[in-house]
């Protein structure tokens, strides 16, 4: 099996990959979030700062996207 | 008129409404010949994003979950939001692999994950094994879509298994006809009403509960009052890590299960699977949602319905909210959603429990020159066989009984990551190391839920997932998921396999790729099919 083709390969590297991991590591620091104070419109502090979460991983996953169309 | 009336009108008729889509899907872009796997079995690799949106988030978030996630914030609190972390999570860790798994995917015309597996590492035994763990730890999950519908039927006050057999009689029907076509026209039906339903019930069950802040008052003062260790508003000391790895794990098997990478492989090129990745958390917002059902049935006083063994089913805690809380023809909607939501992911299961005997099973040991039209009549039979096979373990089987195996499905599928997931990125791993990996992470897997109690209904084992640190010898409390040790396991033992199996010179399959398949986009060349054959 050749690889090292002399032709310009294709490659899904790209330093902006590195943003990916912001979402998959936030949500899992649970010292970050567990706690009932301060809340929220009455969320408490656990569930609607992982709900933000969600925004950090669409922020991040569609910037990845963007740059490395 | 009787409420249980107008709640079964509405839902009979929402419920026929998909079915005569199911049926009517066969002409949906249709193709020329619709006998071939590309075409019952992928929809013609062709689907676009919103199709493709819809598709893999009406498979993803299946009927079960609708129901049993809620059931379990009800039950223990925030220990079961882990399903949002969860769903946080699993997007940007797969951005980059699927691409890949669809390019390579693309380019060889594999139709399942075991495909790969046989043309990356050369071996038909190590694709048997990926195939048949693929197979078993899809056949309970379509068995727990049926639970998920009996949950709605139940609060209903419809009892007997004939109603499930009709409507499984009728899935099956147009799931042989139209292929994937079926769900993924059902999904826009399927979405929408779940989204219409849990966007009303979060504005308008709150308001009537006095708002979200005495919602989670009431809940931590049940939990405060329960003797039970584990549950709370928040987690504690002993389950952190529990949620933490529960969380990562499944994340790490959502796109191993062969229904997840049917709907990937369905679309027409890399960017739809990349902007889906960025779409798709639109579902976990939803999930979140959902989630929180559990806590306003408790400040809103819900009671399950008793189960057939006297014991109150928490399963119906969410339709019996539904019940409570909205207006007859509203709580018939949401049951249809529910229900609509069961026949979506079952459909794409079976497809792909089909797919996987066809390829990997029929065509690898019973029929090496199948043709196109062949595989799509045997994948079309065995999914009704799956399906059939679907209803008898819920008929004649204990429910709790697809609901263990669904646990150990689970941690069973995390099993393949080293050959699926990591094969996608290096072909360092021995075949022999991956198999001897294989059967130490099940081993270490089956043995570890075997061990968990679950105290709340005295079962001495297969209790949960939740295995304590303390069978290791380990002086504490602390709970880890049992999957995510059992892939720790399997990848120290694939890792020293491999080279064990390299000192000793045992020979390696062929790998049938190359580097340049794995970044293939829509119109590259594509192998004739050919080249799973040509390895042997």
């Amino acid at each position: 099996m050749t690889t090292g083709e002399p032709e310009r390969a294709r490659s899904d590297r790209s330093p902006w990959n590195w943003l990916l991991v912001l979402p998959i590591v936030l949500p899992l620091l649970t010292f970050l979030f567990n706690a009932d104070e301060p809340r929220l419109l009455g969320f408490p502090l656990f569930y609607w700062l992982q709900i933000a979460f969600i925004i950090v991983g669409v922020g991040c996953t569609t910037i990845v996207y963007r740059m490395t169309k | 008129m009787n409420a249980n009336v107008t709640e079964l009108v509405v839902f009979a008729v929402l419920f026929l409404v998909v079915s005569v889509m199911g049926f009517v899907a066969a002409k949906w872009r249709r193709p020329e010949n619709i006998e071939s796997l590309h075409e019952w079995g992928l929809g013609g690799r062709n689907f676009g994003s919103w199709i493709t949106w819809f598709l893999v988030g009406g498979d993803l978030y299946t009927a079960y979950t609708f129901v049993a996630v809620p059931a379990l914030v009800f039950g223990a609190g925030a220990l079961g939001f882990y399903a949002l972390p969860y769903t946080v999570v699993v997007y940007p860790l797969v951005f980059l692999v699927l691409a890949r798994m669809w390019s390579v995917s693309h380019v060889h015309g594999f139709v399942t994950p075991a495909d790969f597996v046989r043309a990356r590492f050369g071996s038909p035994t190590l694709a048997l094994i990926i195939a048949i763990t693929g197979l078993v730890a899809t056949m309970p999950y379509i068995a727990l879509q049926l639970v998920g519908i009996e949950a709605v039927l139940k609060t209903m006050g419809i009892t007997g298994h004939l109603p499930i057999i009709i409507a499984f009689a009728i899935l099956a029907a147009y799931t042989y006809q139209s292929g994937l076509r079926a769900p993924a026209l059902i999904a826009f039906v399927k979405d929408t009403l779940i989204y219409i339903v849990i966007l009303a019930a979060v504005i308008y069950i709150p308001a009537k509960l006095g708002g979200w802040g005495s919602i989670f008052d009431a809940a931590k003062a049940k939990f405060d009052a329960s003797p039970a260790p584990g549950d709370g508003i928040t987690l504690n000391a002993n389950n952190q890590l529990q949620y933490v790895t529960l969380a990562f794990g499944s994340a790490l098997a959502l796109f191993l299960y062969p229904h997840s990478l049917t709907g990937v492989l369905a679309s027409k090129n890399r960017g739809v699977i990349k902007r889906n990745m960025a779409a798709l958390p639109a579902y976990s917002f939803l999930l979140g949602l959902i989630a929180l059902l559990g806590f306003m049935a408790i400040a809103a006083g819900t009671k399950p319905v008793m189960g057939a063994n006297g014991k109150p089913d928490t399963n119906t805690i969410i339709p019996a909210l539904f019940d409570q809380m909205f207006p007859d023809w509203f709580a018939g909607v949401a049951y249809a959603a529910v229900g609509i939501g069961a026949l979506v992911p079952a459909a794409i299961m079976s497809i792909a429990a089909a797919n996987l005997f066809t390829r990997n099973i029929y065509r690898e040991y019973l029929r090496k020159d199948a043709t196109d039209a062949q595989e799509a009549k045997v994948s079309k039979l065995v999914s009704l066989v799956v399906k059939v096979g679907a209803v008898l373990c819920i008929l004649l089987l204990d429910p709790q009984f697809s609901i263990d195996l669904q646990l150990i499905g689970g941690v069973i599928i995390l099993q393949t990551l080293p050959s699926v997931g990591l094969g996608l990125y290096t072909r360092w791993f021995h075949k022999g190391g991956l198999i001897a990996g294989w059967v130490a992470g099940m081993s270490a897997g089956i043995w570890m839920l075997y061990m968990v109690p679950n105290p709340a209904n005295g079962k001495a084992h297969f209790g949960g997932s939740a295995f304590g640190l303390a069978n290791l010898g380990i002086d504490t409390k602390m709970t880890i998921y049992a999957g995510f040790l059992a892939l720790a396991v399997n990848l120290i033992v694939a890792a020293l396999g491999t080279l064990v199996f390299r000192a000793l010179k045992v020979a390696d399959g062929p790998d049938a790729t190359s580097r340049e398949d794995y970044f293939a986009d829509e119109g590259d060349p594509k192998v004739k099919d050919l080249d799973l054959a040509a390895s042997h």
